[in-house]
């Protein structure tokens, strides 16, 4: 940094240290942290009261679960945690993340199983939403982008479409219609009770990031060489083996970085499901707060709270895949 | 399922909008509160584009600078509104415009012309040759232009969440600038002002127009997220006319057709806009 007089600059930094001190102030030396309403109202708003956190956060961090059980959920949260930070990270290979993955899952259906699926809410459920939803989307995105680019021409014109209706339409829109409308309209009542919002959300949140995978995915396909298929094909490899071991590993190495840019969005998205009314981080920020007057005016509080483990994670992932 | 039948757009809606750009009669028919809807959608979502561009453009020069404060503010803007989800910025923002605002009565004002309170911001309105000013009354500030405060969130929301993004469109254009370039001009006796208006902006645009143009559509498409603090625009429109008709299919069709219109004209426009900032200028 230049040490050359520069008045605007330092009048700038005078206003940063100035707003920076009135932060703090708000946020620590003024704030209150014991969960007592008396206390919380005396400060008039010239204090943060993170005691509405004390007082809530099982129910911000997850949902309606059975207050006693919530070891349960939080257990589960930093097991997916942990599991999805070592599959960003890249260390493991993939057919023993696959492994953990496998023990993962099996581990959280009894953990949460003691509860209705309709109780569950808060983080957990943003990692179910987030993890399974890229686990499907990413396999479907690929088979998008192949079918667009070396299907028969049916098949390129139907996958197309697919890709830009889903690309031009609103997720909001998608999900009122997964989670109102489908089940009024279904022909079989397989997938459409309310005891099935979870499955049928996370489906459509699968189907409509693929579309925007697939896109991310035809562009790394664009960037492998057409000389390595044709030599592979000249090696006597059949097309199908040609896409699985030559072009598609390149392909998806090349369009990793939008690929974990979906992924942030697809983490950002899932706080969408709270206008079909499912209770994950940002909807449960509603659950604690929409009906408690007493707690109520402390709502920007809560709000910088789950934005706070918003922005760990999303951040946190873009770090991980550096 | 019997067919798609259309003819329910000409049947009375049986509900109102909060507020909308059209004079809409009490038995509005469902054809006109989904363009109002329609309308409500471009009313935020064109401001929202021009403020997005403005804030965004501002931000990502000020990242190209390699100190100061100027960036150590706009890294900061950046990290943070990128990573949090829309919609939780949508509902701290409402939570806040209805709560630290005064009630009308006491409404904040700037030299008599526009009033800032929990009902919203009321603006001076050209009318039959003059202006008239809004006035603040008893229970509400009254004549005028109101904007509601659902409104202003979404307007203020949107731009400040898409600047990030734009910001850091802007930010790749300059930097993918080589530097061959600059020093070239520098040499050429250019000032350097003159070289970032003469060599760098036009460089620079080329890169930045076409993933500004997919910022452009998912602010469009981000708009819709007024169905979550009650904004009437065209998705939550046709929620409720869904409901009250049971036109599923119809009304998901007609909300499909007027977003591929939106996009559509807004990649029209870009794809034109992107042709001018492409022009080759003399080749050897």
């Amino acid at each position: 940094m230049s040490l050359k007089f520069k008045p605007l600059s330092w009048v700038l930094w005078a206003l940063l240290l100035y707003l920076g001190v009135w932060v703090l102030d708000w946020a620590l030396w003024s704030a209150q942290f014991r969960p007592n309403p008396v206390a919380c109202a005396q400060l008039q708003g010239q204090g943060a009261c993170w005691g509405v956190i004390a007082e809530k956060w099982k129910i911000l961090l997850f949902g309606r679960f059975p207050v006693e059980e919530v070891w349960r959920p939080a257990l589960v949260a930093v097991a997916w945690t942990a599991t999805l930070y070592l599959s960003l990270a890249g260390r493991l290979r993939p057919a023993a993340l696959l492994a953990l993955w496998l023990g993962v899952l099996a581990g959280t259906v009894p953990l949460m199983g003691v509860a209705p699926m309709a109780l569950w809410g808060g983080l957990p459920l943003t990692l179910f939403i987030s993890v399974l939803g890229m686990g499907l989307a990413f396999p479907l995105g690929v088979l998008l982008a192949l079918g667009r680019r070396h299907g028969p021409v049916w098949l390129r014109i139907l996958c197309a479409s697919y890709i830009e209706v889903a690309r031009a339409l609103p997720l909001v829109s998608i999900l009122f219609l997964a989670a109102f409308v489908l089940p009024l309209v279904l022909p079989f009542k397989a997938l459409a009770s309310s005891q099935d919002l979870l499955p049928r959300v996370i489906l459509t949140i699968a189907c409509f990031s693929a579309a925007y995978q697939a896109e991310v995915i035809r562009g790394g396909l664009q960037t492998v060489g057409t000389g390595q298929a044709q030599a592979a094909l000249s090696l006597g490899l059949r097309p199908w083996q040609v896409q699985l071991h030559v072009v598609l590993p390149q392909a998806i190495r090349a369009s990793l970085p939008g690929l974990g840019n979906s992924f942030i969005t697809l983490f950002k998205d899932c706080s969408l499901v709270a206008v079909v009314s499912l209770f994950e981080l940002t909807g449960s920020l509603g659950l604690a707060l929409g009906g408690d007057v007493q707690w109520r005016p402390y709502y920007l509080e809560a709000s910088l709270f789950v934005a706070g483990v918003y922005w760990v994670y999303c951040y946190g992932i873009s770090r991980a895949l550096r | 399922m019997t067919g798609l039948a259309f003819h329910f757009l000409q049947d009375p809606a049986g509900f109102s909008l909060s507020e909308s750009l059209l004079d809409l009669p009490a038995q509005a028919l469902y054809l006109e509160v989904l363009v109002a809807g329609l309308l409500n959608t471009l009313k935020v979502a064109v401001p929202a584009l021009v403020f997005c561009t403005l804030l965004g453009g501002l931000i990502g020069l000020g990242r190209v600078q390699k100190t100061g404060p100027w960036k150590a503010c706009c890294d900061v803007y950046v990290g943070a509104l990128r990573n949090i989800p829309l919609l939780l910025q949508l509902l701290a923002l409402y939570f806040g415009l209805t709560r630290y605002l005064p009630i009308a009565s006491e409404a904040w004002s700037l030299g008599d012309a526009l009033y800032l309170s929990k009902s919203g911001l009321a603006l001076p309105v050209w009318q039959g040759g003059g202006w008239q000013l809004p006035v603040r009354g008893r229970f509400s500030v009254e004549g005028g232009l109101t904007l509601s405060p659902e409104y202003l969130t979404l307007l203020l929301g949107l731009s400040l969440y898409t600047a990030a993004f734009v910001a850091e469109v802007v930010r790749a254009g300059v930097q993918s600038v080589p530097v061959g370039q600059v020093q070239a001009g520098l040499a050429l006796g250019l000032s350097p002002a003159q070289n970032r208006r003469l060599i760098v902006l036009p460089l620079a645009l080329r890169l930045v127009v076409p993933p500004l143009g997919n910022q452009y559509l998912g602010l469009l498409k981000n708009a819709s997220l007024g169905v979550a603090i009650g904004y009437p625009e065209l998705v939550s429109v046709s929620n409720t006319a869904m409901n009250q008709s049971g036109r599923v299919v119809e009304c998901v069709l007609m909300v499909m057709l007027m977003y591929a219109a939106l996009s559509g004209l807004t990649a029209v426009l870009m794809n034109a806009l992107n042709r001018r900032v492409n022009y080759t200028g003399l080749t050897a």
